[in-house]
């Protein structure tokens, strides 16, 4: 309950500071929130936002589940695996700092100007968020428990099962929620091009025509969007890491 | 019977060889009890560590005749914080694919065996040092061991818990028969849980000399002139070694 009171005072400060900001302002690339809020509320009614937004969450989550199905096993062993981790670190460190945005154009010629090419291109950014924490995840695990392990005579898939893999499920929670708000981000870029669907699409369209109250209830949508899925993740959380909420 | 014979060991650290164990030479027959003690990063984790099988000699053999069930409680007891209670007292037995209910059954009365009843599906960060301290040893007597090797297992506890718990270790080990072996740098445990005691020199170690302490392993050795004078008899032989140990 208090955590639902803590959610809904903050988005009513975040709604004045609005408010406040577009009356000082007084120009129409900041409309007030209320004529948003209407236009927002109209669309889902009517069901015009709805296509958009489902075609934007299928994007983000498809590109964080191909990601995370990439990066999860791969950072677990890099980081468990020293011999391993020590001939695979250098390759992360030189392609994690490229900005990856630019291999679009590689992107569509290998895969085409359809979603696939859209959901990979988060799901290549997402990638390295993904996998460099899961690494340091495995990596940090203190000794002891891999000697407990031992004396208890599990063999190394039982070592992933039991030991590696919850130890670090915390850490890779973190990077699925630094994930959300970079792939809700990358929406508006891969939904910018080749396509007449999305949130992103309503973002650039409204602004070329110059409507404003569009454009925000775009943002506002992927805000939206955005919120959803931290609260499916810490659910999530509180399902798997119950012996960290529990106390 | 443990046979430890000609044992050396040596760890390289920032390029630089650090010998840990320099010949060590022993012997602990089955059904003994026997502590370790020694001033503190002398290496008696390391020897401790030799005859759990978690670490190799580097020279010298180590030998424990038959193929028989160890039980390992490890410093900070090495318990899985996201494992259950029941979980982690049963995690030995799960690795070795034994059946379900029989695992159950073994936790029940470990449990209750511990007064742990009611604590089956608390996680080990929700318990006190004392009942966490209890769940490791639990662990390690589910697999029904002939040997337990115990590493400072009652360092971090308060006196009168410390005192508890290794009267508990004397009853148990008494009526199962365990082999024990346990390393403390604590004079007074030492002496209290085991009839025969090693002591180390400061690193790299070796054996200053072994003690014959035939009185313990009962709960009124605590109290006797004997229990006394082996603990001065110790702290003489053992003052040569602390004093000259880095503050």
């Amino acid at each position: 309950m208090g955590r639902k009171r803590d959610i809904l005072l903050a988005a009513l400060i975040l709604l004045a500071i609005w408010q406040v900001c577009a009356l000082l302002l007084n120009s129409m690339a900041l409309p007030q929130p209320w004529m948003v809020l209407v236009d927002l509320g109209s669309k889902l009614a009517d069901g015009s936002l709805i296509d958009d937004l489902a075609v934007s969450s299928m994007r983000a989550l498809a590109g964080i589940a191909l990601a995370l199905t990439a990066a999860v096993p791969l950072g677990l062993i890099v980081g468990a695996e020293e011999q391993i981790g020590r001939r695979i670190s250098p390759f992360i460190y030189l392609l994690y700092p490229i900005p990856h945005v630019v291999l679009l154009p590689l992107i569509i010629i290998l895969f085409g100007i359809g979603n696939f090419s859209k959901i990979f291109l988060i799901a290549l950014i997402v990638f390295f968020q993904i996998l460099v924490t899961t690494r340091d995840g495995a990596r940090s695990i203190h000794r002891n428990y891999f000697h407990s392990m031992k004396t208890l005579g599990a063999s190394r898939l039982q070592v992933y099962r039991h030991l590696i893999l919850p130890a670090t499920l915390p850490k890779i929670l973190t990077a699925m929620r630094i994930s959300v708000g970079t792939s809700v981000a990358i929406l508006f870029f891969v939904e910018s091009f080749a396509t007449t669907t999305g949130l992103g699409y309503i973002i650039m369209d409204s602004w070329g025509r110059a409507d404003y109250i569009s454009l925000y209830t775009g943002i506002s949508s992927m805000a939206l969007l955005g919120f959803t899925l931290y609260l499916i993740l810490d659910r999530i959380e509180q399902h798997v890491c119950r012996w960290m909420t529990d106390h | 019977m443990i046979t430890v014979s000609s044992a050396s060991l040596s760890f390289t650290h920032d390029g630089q060889i650090q010998s840990v164990l320099d010949d060590i030479s022993f012997e602990i027959e089955a059904h003994d009890s026997c502590a370790i003690i020694g001033p503190s990063g002398c290496g008696k984790t390391s020897l401790l560590f030799l005859m759990a099988n978690i670490l190799q000699p580097d020279s010298g053999t180590l030998t424990i005749t038959g193929n028989p069930r160890c039980g390992t409680i490890l410093q900070n007891y090495g318990l899985f914080p996201w494992k259950t209670v029941a979980e982690n007292i049963g995690l030995g037995l799960t690795l070795k694919k034994v059946e379900k209910t029989r695992i159950k059954r073994v936790v029940a009365q470990l449990l209750e065996e511990m007064e742990l009843d009611g604590f089956d599906s608390h996680f080990p960060g929700q318990l006190s040092g004392g009942m966490q301290q209890r769940v490791a040893l639990a662990r390690a007597l589910a697999i029904d061991p002939e040997i337990l090797f115990m590493d400072e297992p009652l360092s971090s506890l308060d006196a009168l818990t410390r005192e508890r718990l290794q009267n508990l270790i004397v009853d148990i080990v008494h009526k199962r028969k365990i082999t024990t072996v346990l390393v403390t740098h604590s004079i007074e445990e030492a002496v209290f849980l085991g009839r025969k005691i090693i002591i180390l020199s400061r690193r790299p170690a070796r054996i200053l000399k072994i003690v014959d302490n035939p009185g313990a392993g009962s709960s009124d050795y605590r109290q006797s002139d004997q229990f006394f004078h082996q603990c001065v008899r110790l702290r003489e032989l053992l003052k040569g070694e602390f004093n000259g140990q880095e503050a």
